[in-house]
């Protein structure tokens, strides 16, 4: 790939849509010419955010460079009668409501319940970011994996995890899906391989690789030929610099791992902007580096993420290997609910709040006539009902009691060693009371 | 070469529990006996010693060729091997028994693995099973790590036990926890193995003994070998257990020679190996400085000393009924081991036996670490930074006249 350092001239920072600049700063980069795909991905290639393509691109690696889906946005606007040119049917329509919703009305309360005392530590809140969660997540079957990062919650709820098992876990309470031992940044979930939750930025992406090699390993030597099972890495645009990102990108390509990289590039990085701590803010582009398609996708629309979606779990699926999508994206609330967020321009704020995905997606379906206005109320109201149910059920249940202290340290408690009475340490009561100093 | 008594002192420990499942343990009653200039000594079953003093045991601190000993053993079952060729052997026989097993590390494959630990195996197994990685000790650690998660159970292999620094994040923050933070739902039955120690003039970023480094992070077991014969058997072990291990081997113990049986065994992850009973004091040891404290060993009884020598052999967590029964036979304790002085395992282990055990003491513990120095390059300099048969004998003359 040419440096972009061989464009002649340095563009002014791309705006999304509008003709604002969206930091403060002028970032330099390059713009190019992107050249047609070379595989069967959706979308031209046209400028979404390109405003003046000065250079030729060179020429890529074997992987297709970009697609952006301008097409669906085209298509999307056309369609008035639900024929068959519709991007969705109403099932799927619903269903993909009513898991923004769930994700939605699940984040709001989780921040009031924060400020009311009743979950602690740092809690991440997804909030504007749904459409990449729904748009990905309900596609994949069960046996696909999902590994997030610490804006998890609505991760977990997407591939399936039962609101009140989240909820109870924020809560601290011994019913939560991880025990009460994980917390908002750990949610675990052996039943919808949800492999969590990881607090370190980066840490889960060599775990999600792991789940894909798995994948390929039961395909190709524990013969079992029918296991085509995917798995789904998202991590931020702030991890996008981290090594573990890359080594990643380079094991997934190299051994054709079935892997989805979802970068949900929401812009910041805690207080730190995206244009200020990468050297090339497109990170569509990393892809091609390590010989994977890069895809960049509008992360405010979860029709067009769920077409990029389906294409990338699909190639992922036929055993053709990883895709790296970034979607763009925006988180309404802070980091974390202990971030003031005084640092994001207001009107920057405001303008994203316009493209809220939920709301988009109901006015698309009722302008569509695949729902009416009655119908989503509806499932708005049931979505209350099961959030208002999860707050009970947390707040109602017990919190892990001391035995549970040791339970967990171990899959093998003979791990904790030969006392100084020639028992395991695991056979001494005061272990099973978790009162026993290891 | 030395002749190792093994001690199978927890199996009545074992016999007892009835919480788990001892069906994992083939820890059979052993006996084995060994002809010396006149005495023999037989290890029972249940763990008691008889019969007397043993009067040479060793010829070199680090054994590179077979003893003459060995041509009156000929006559013994079992087979000769090579350190490094027993590591291959359990690798090899796990990998027959358990399709999950696989391997992962830079050079694994074609190249046999820096120390020949993986030869052959990638022709037989497959590119897949024996997983040549790009260099990205983090990433493939933390990939590991994900495929235990989902059903594997790999084995990673540190091409120096140093270069695992880097996975430090990994092993730390998923290994050891992500069976905690997840409450129990995914285990991390994966092996993370090699060569570590002060080897010939490496230099000191090959010098390293991360032992001390990974000891606080809970959730993991480490173990280290120091003979053919428990090296197969905790390789075997380690690859069966369920929980994360560590696996320390040391680069100039490869090349040790030493007779193990042909039929299937396992070292007990947990336990210590009773190298050489005593009476005057108890000399704690790992890995290569077994074979240092054998040498002093050698010269002490000549002196007339009559030192407990006990390979802990598990790191973390400490095998305190072999090491309590042995301080309360003896009330003396020398600590001998590679790793630097502070925060080394020897701290560990002398603050947990002054815990458990102070009333036994009749000297205060003495610990005999390496240096905290970077390794030198120097020869000269390599020696002074570890511990040497003559300090040991000299620190247990001292503690004696205690």
């Amino acid at each position: 790939m040419a440096s972009s350092f061989s464009a002649a001239k340095i563009t002014q920072p791309l705006p999304l849509n509008t003709t604002t600049t969206r930091s403060p700063d002028n970032p330099l980069f390059s713009s190019f010419k992107s050249a047609p795909p070379a595989s069967s991905f959706l979308g031209s290639t046209h400028k979404l955010r390109i405003q003046r393509p000065t250079s030729a691109r060179a020429q890529t690696r074997s992987g297709t460079v970009v697609a952006v889906s301008d097409v669906v946005k085209e298509k999307k606007l056309k369609s008035n009668a639900p024929t068959s040119n519709l991007l969705i049917t109403k099932e799927e329509g619903l269903e993909v409501y009513e898991d923004m919703i769930l994700g939605r009305a699940f984040e709001d309360m989780c921040a009031q319940m924060y400020y009311r005392g009743k979950m602690f530590g740092f809690v991440h809140l997804y909030n504007g970011q749904e459409a990449v969660s729904s748009g990905f997540i309900k596609l994949l079957k069960k046996e696909d994996s999902v590994v997030s990062t610490y804006r998890d919650h609505v991760h977990a709820l997407s591939k399936g995890v039962p609101a009140r098992a989240v909820m109870s876990e924020l809560f601290g309470k011994a019913t939560g899906c991880c025990r009460g031992q994980g917390g908002s940044m750990h949610m675990f979930s052996k039943d919808h391989n949800v492999l969590g939750g990881f607090a370190f930025i980066g840490e889960g992406i060599p775990v999600a690789t792991g789940a894909a090699f798995t994948s390929k390993y039961k395909r190709e030597v524990l013969k079992e030929g029918d296991c085509d099972h995917v798995t789904l890495a998202f991590f931020g645009d702030g991890t996008c610099n981290n090594g573990q990102f890359f080594e990643c990108l380079n094991m997934a390509a190299l051994w054709k791992l079935p892997i989805v990289f979802v970068v949900e590039n929401n812009l910041w990085a805690i207080g730190m902007s995206h244009l200020r701590s990468t050297s090339d803010p497109q990170i569509w582009k990393k892809g091609p580096a390590f010989g994977m398609p890069g895809v960049h996708v509008d992360g405010m629309d979860v029709l067009k993420v769920r077409e990029v979606a389906k294409e990338a779990i699909g190639r992922a699926r036929r055993g053709e290997g990883p895709t790296l999508v970034e979607c763009e994206t925006y988180r309404f609330r802070g980091h974390s609910l202990a971030d003031p967020d005084e640092l994001r321009d207001p009107a920057e704020k405001a303008r994203y709040a316009t493209r809220d995905p939920i709301t988009s997606l109901k006015k698309y379906m009722i302008d569509s006539k695949l729902a009416s206005e009655a119908e989503l109320k509806a499932i708005e109201k049931k979505i209350d009902e099961v959030v208002e149910e999860a707050v009970e059920f947390a707040d109602e249940s017990p919190a892990p009691s001391r035995s549970q202290l040791l339970e967990n340290v171990f899959a093998d408690p003979k791990g904790f060693g030969i006392g100084p009475d020639g028992r395991y340490r695991c056979e001494d009561p005061k272990f099973t009371e978790g009162t026993a100093h290891v | 070469m030395a002749s190792i008594f093994q001690a199978v002192g927890a199996a009545a420990a074992l016999s007892s529990s009835n919480s788990f499942d001892s069906k994992k343990f083939y820890l059979s009653s052993r006996k084995s006996v060994s002809e010396r200039k006149g005495s023999i000594f037989v290890v029972r079953s249940d763990g008691r010693m008889s019969s007397g003093r043993v009067d040479k045991l060793v010829t070199n601190a680090v054994a590179t060729k077979a003893d003459s000993a060995a041509a009156s053993t000929a006559s013994k079952p079992g087979h000769e091997l090579l350190l490094f060729e027993a590591l291959r052997e359990g690798l090899e026989e796990e990998m027959d028994r358990d399709p999950r097993v696989c391997v992962m590390g830079e050079d694994v494959g074609h190249y046999g693995g820096s120390y020949k630990v993986t030869k052959g195996l990638a022709p037989k197994y497959g590119d897949l099973r024996v997983l040549d990685t790009p260099i990205a000790e983090n990433s493939f650690t933390g990939m590991a790590i994900g495929a235990a998660m989902t059903g594997l159970r790999p084995i990673v292999e540190g091409m120096n036990m140093g270069f695992l620094l880097l996975a430090f994040n990994q092993i730390s923050n998923n290994c050891g926890m992500l069976h905690y933070t997840s409450g129990g739902q995914f285990t991390i039955p994966v092996v993370i193995r090699g060569p570590g120690g002060v080897g010939r003039q490496l230099g000191a970023e090959h010098s390293q003994r991360l032992e001390s480094y990974f000891q606080s992070i809970p959730g993991i077991q480490m173990v280290a070998c120091s003979t053919p014969y428990n090296a197969k058997g905790l390789m075997k072990a380690a690859i069966r257990s369920e929980n994360p291990v560590i696996l320390f081997e040391h680069v100039l113990l490869y090349n040790l020679k030493e007779r193990i049986p042909d039929e299937e065994y396992i070292c007990n992850l947990e336990e210590a190996e009773m190298v050489r009973p005593g009476e005057h004091i108890t000399i704690l040891t790992y890995s290569r400085m077994r074979y240092h404290v054998m040498q002093a060993a050698k010269t002490l009884v000549n002196k007339g000393y009559d030192p407990e020598v006990i390979d802990i052999r598990s790191l973390k967590p400490f095998d305190l009924h072999t090491i309590g029964n042995s301080v309360k036979k003896t009330h003396r304790v020398l600590i001998v081991e590679e790793c630097m002085r502070t925060g080394g395992i020897g701290a560990s282990l002398t603050a947990a036996i002054t815990e458990n055990f102070h009333d036994y003491l009749d000297a205060p513990i003495v610990c005999l670490s390496s240096q905290d120095v970077p390794t030198p390059y120097a020869g000269t300099l390599e020696e002074f930074t570890i511990v040497q048969p003559a300090q040991i004998v000299t620190a247990v003359e001292q503690l004696c006249q205690q």
